[in-house]
């Protein structure tokens, strides 16, 4: 007979109140673990959007995204030169707050990139890629802009010619691609006023032709190293493989935020294992007589202590199954993204048994200490 | 056979203290006593006597300070326990009665009966038979699925009696199991117990301030600061 089962069944609408509140606990910590998920997703699908094999740099940078860079707009053919690279493409990378046409601010990263070279958007979701050298866009859903939409940039008007999906930046801004003619005069060319007054001053500025970084794809024969080999013999230059930069991303430009989310969420387990644990122990104090009545009557310790342990384990579950379920219908309402992997899902699972089963040891102590003379009362 | 060989309860110079020194307090005195089966007596006492210490001890949930103790003749203590399991022992040989019935609140009044069975090692359907056989036997077969807060209180004890007796134990120990209930429902639980132990002849040790029932006990106990004063003789388990 199982007396946790029983139990539960007599105490229904309390118990599943408790796995609500529970659940939502459980819940709070699978999005926190979603959200550093998601986290090291965005900051690496701008550097997988290229699908380079290796990154250009200004020398001694650990550029384009942790540190800025930049190097000659004539880099790119200069690397597409060296034996090895299939195809080369320049790319350049800037922030922008802009006004919207139907109102309102947007913010997000635009990358200019060479047409029908690496840097550009990976996969479209509607409308087509860019077709015309200068004024239009290809836009992540994440802005909200539709195709055919316009927006002014600088001091042109761009039109949305197509949107991809899941392109954000490491701090979660939307990204939008355009020309790298476009780019690199709404990065590099100074505003009339300011041109004006550099002129007055004796220096007319910096060329234009300038890039953020030069995006390589490789032969399958070649060898990476020795491509980075060859482009670090120009000492203005550094070559950074796939691997690194997507190293530098996750341990240099999310680390902080990754330890701030591991730190939260470690609070959480520990403060989920305390509400178990008490919990537990409740439950435990309430069946106080009934336990001395059980130890009375003779049934064995393992009988009391499967009980306890069983609903420790119903109520972590349940809590727990909940939990994912919420998240799971709520996880796209959330600004940034919320990415679930059902290994994270089946490693929560197996901590919040683990916890179930140490705090359960707090009821257990509890029942194993009940005297059975409470029972006969006197 | 002499009374003691046949005796179901025998006890002989059991004492218990509790402390030490200026802190000891004698709970029970060399109390000797033993109960024959098909018999019912009474532990009485005022408070603070020592009648629950003495069934506590009987129920084998206090170690006794001295003495000797056979339970269904085994010889279960004798200064020192000598049976390892003391609850496996309870769960075969020692049925209990208590004055609020103690059922779980959680299973209802055949799983309450059954529960028993089964941690004696029966199957589930065995087990749930046996539950009905006595509840039906009890006169609360009609309550079978009832959960206990929805019974009344004698109702309720029928069932804990029917609990009590599921492993057909040869003694069974009552904590004032007719407190709770009034005259006519006392005499029910009482007739109901005198039934038990005629026909499992099963003894049965009664704890009880409720001088109502006095008179359906075979002998009567009388302990006073933990000393056993007299045996009163009220009806022999023939006259019953």
């Amino acid at each position: 007979m199982n007396l946790a089962y029983r139990d539960i069944r007599h105490n229904l609408g309390r118990f599943v109140l408790t796995c609500i509140g529970l659940g939502m606990l459980l819940g709070v910590v699978l999005a926190m673990i979603g959200i550093y998920r998601g986290l090291v997703s965005e900051a690496l699908a701008l550097a997988r959007a290229p699908q380079a094999d290796l990154w250009i740099v200004e020398a001694d940078r650990r550029g384009p995204f942790a540190e800025s860079s930049r190097i000659p707009g004539d880099t790119r053919e200069a690397v597409e030169r060296i034996h090895g690279v299939e195809a080369a493409g320049s790319v350049t990378y800037m922030t922008t707050d802009v006004e919207r046409t139907q109102g309102g601010r947007l913010r997000f990263q635009l990358i200019g990139y060479e047409q029908g070279r690496p840097g550009g958007p990976a996969a479209l979701i509607a409308g087509r890629p860019l077709a015309r050298s200068h004024f239009e866009l290809v836009a992540d859903r994440s802005t909200g802009l539709q195709v055919g939409d316009t927006l002014m940039l600088g001091r042109n008007r761009f039109t949305v010619t197509g949107l991809t999906a899941g392109q954000v930046t490491s701090g979660g801004d939307p990204v939008a691609y355009i020309s790298l003619l476009d780019s690199q005069k709404l990065q590099f060319e100074l505003a009339p006023p300011a041109a004006r007054v550099e002129l007055a001053r004796g220096t007319p500025g910096g060329g234009k032709d300038t890039v953020n970084a030069v995006v390589a794809r490789l032969l399958p024969t070649a060898s990476a190293t020795d491509v980075a080999r060859s482009v670090s013999r120009w000492k203005h230059l550094a070559a950074i493989s796939q691997e690194e930069q997507e190293t530098i991303l996750t341990r240099s430009v999310v680390q902080r935020a990754r330890q701030q989310i591991g730190l939260f969420t470690s609070i959480l387990m520990v403060v989920s294992a305390v509400i178990i644990a008490l919990i537990i122990y409740t439950m435990t104090m309430d069946k106080i007589r009934e336990i001395a009545t059980l130890k009375l009557i003779g049934a064995p310790d393992r009988t009391i202590v499967a009980m306890i342990v069983q609903q420790a384990f119903a109520l972590g579950g349940t809590g727990f199954l909940l939990g994912a379920i919420l998240i799971s219908t709520v996880k796209d309402y959330f600004p940034r993204r919320v990415l679930l992997q059902p290994q994270d899902g089946l490693a929560l699972a197996t901590v919040v048994m683990i916890v179930c089963l140490i705090s359960s040891g707090l009821g257990v102590r509890l029942a194993l200490r009940v005297d059975p003379a409470k029972a006969l009362g006197g | 056979m002499s009374e003691g060989a046949a005796a179901l309860v025998v006890l002989t110079g059991i004492s218990k203290h509790f402390g030490e020194g200026d802190t000891r307090v004698d709970a029970l005195r060399d109390v000797s006593m033993s109960v024959m089966p098909g018999e019912i007596v009474g532990l009485v006492g005022p408070s603070g006597s020592g009648k629950s210490t003495l069934l506590n001890v009987i129920a084998c949930i206090l170690e006794p300070s001295a003495g000797k103790m056979v339970l269904d003749g085994d010889l279960i203590f004798e200064n020192r326990w000598l049976k390892g399991n003391l609850r496996q022992l309870r769960l075969e040989k020692i049925g209990f009665i208590f004055q609020f019935h103690n059922l779980l609140p959680f299973l209802n009044a055949t799983e309450n009966v059954a529960m028993v069975r089964e941690l004696a090692g029966a199957s589930t359907s065995e087990a749930r038979h046996r539950a009905i056989e006595l509840l039906d036997y009890l006169g609360v077969g009609h309550r079978k699925t009832a959960m206990p807060s929805t019974i009344s209180g004698g109702e309720a004890q029928r069932v804990a009696i029917a609990r009590a007796i599921a492993n057909r134990p040869r003694i069974i120990l009552a904590d004032e199991p007719t407190a709770a209930l009034d005259s006519q429902r006392a005499g029910i639980v009482m007739d109901l117990m005198s039934q038990v132990a005629k026909e499992q002849q099963a003894a049965i040790i009664v704890v009880s301030h409720d001088e109502k029932i006095f008179n359906r006990f075979h002998r009567i106990f009388y302990l006073r600061d933990g000393v056993l004063e007299t045996v009163e003789k009220r009806a022999t388990p023939a006259a019953v």
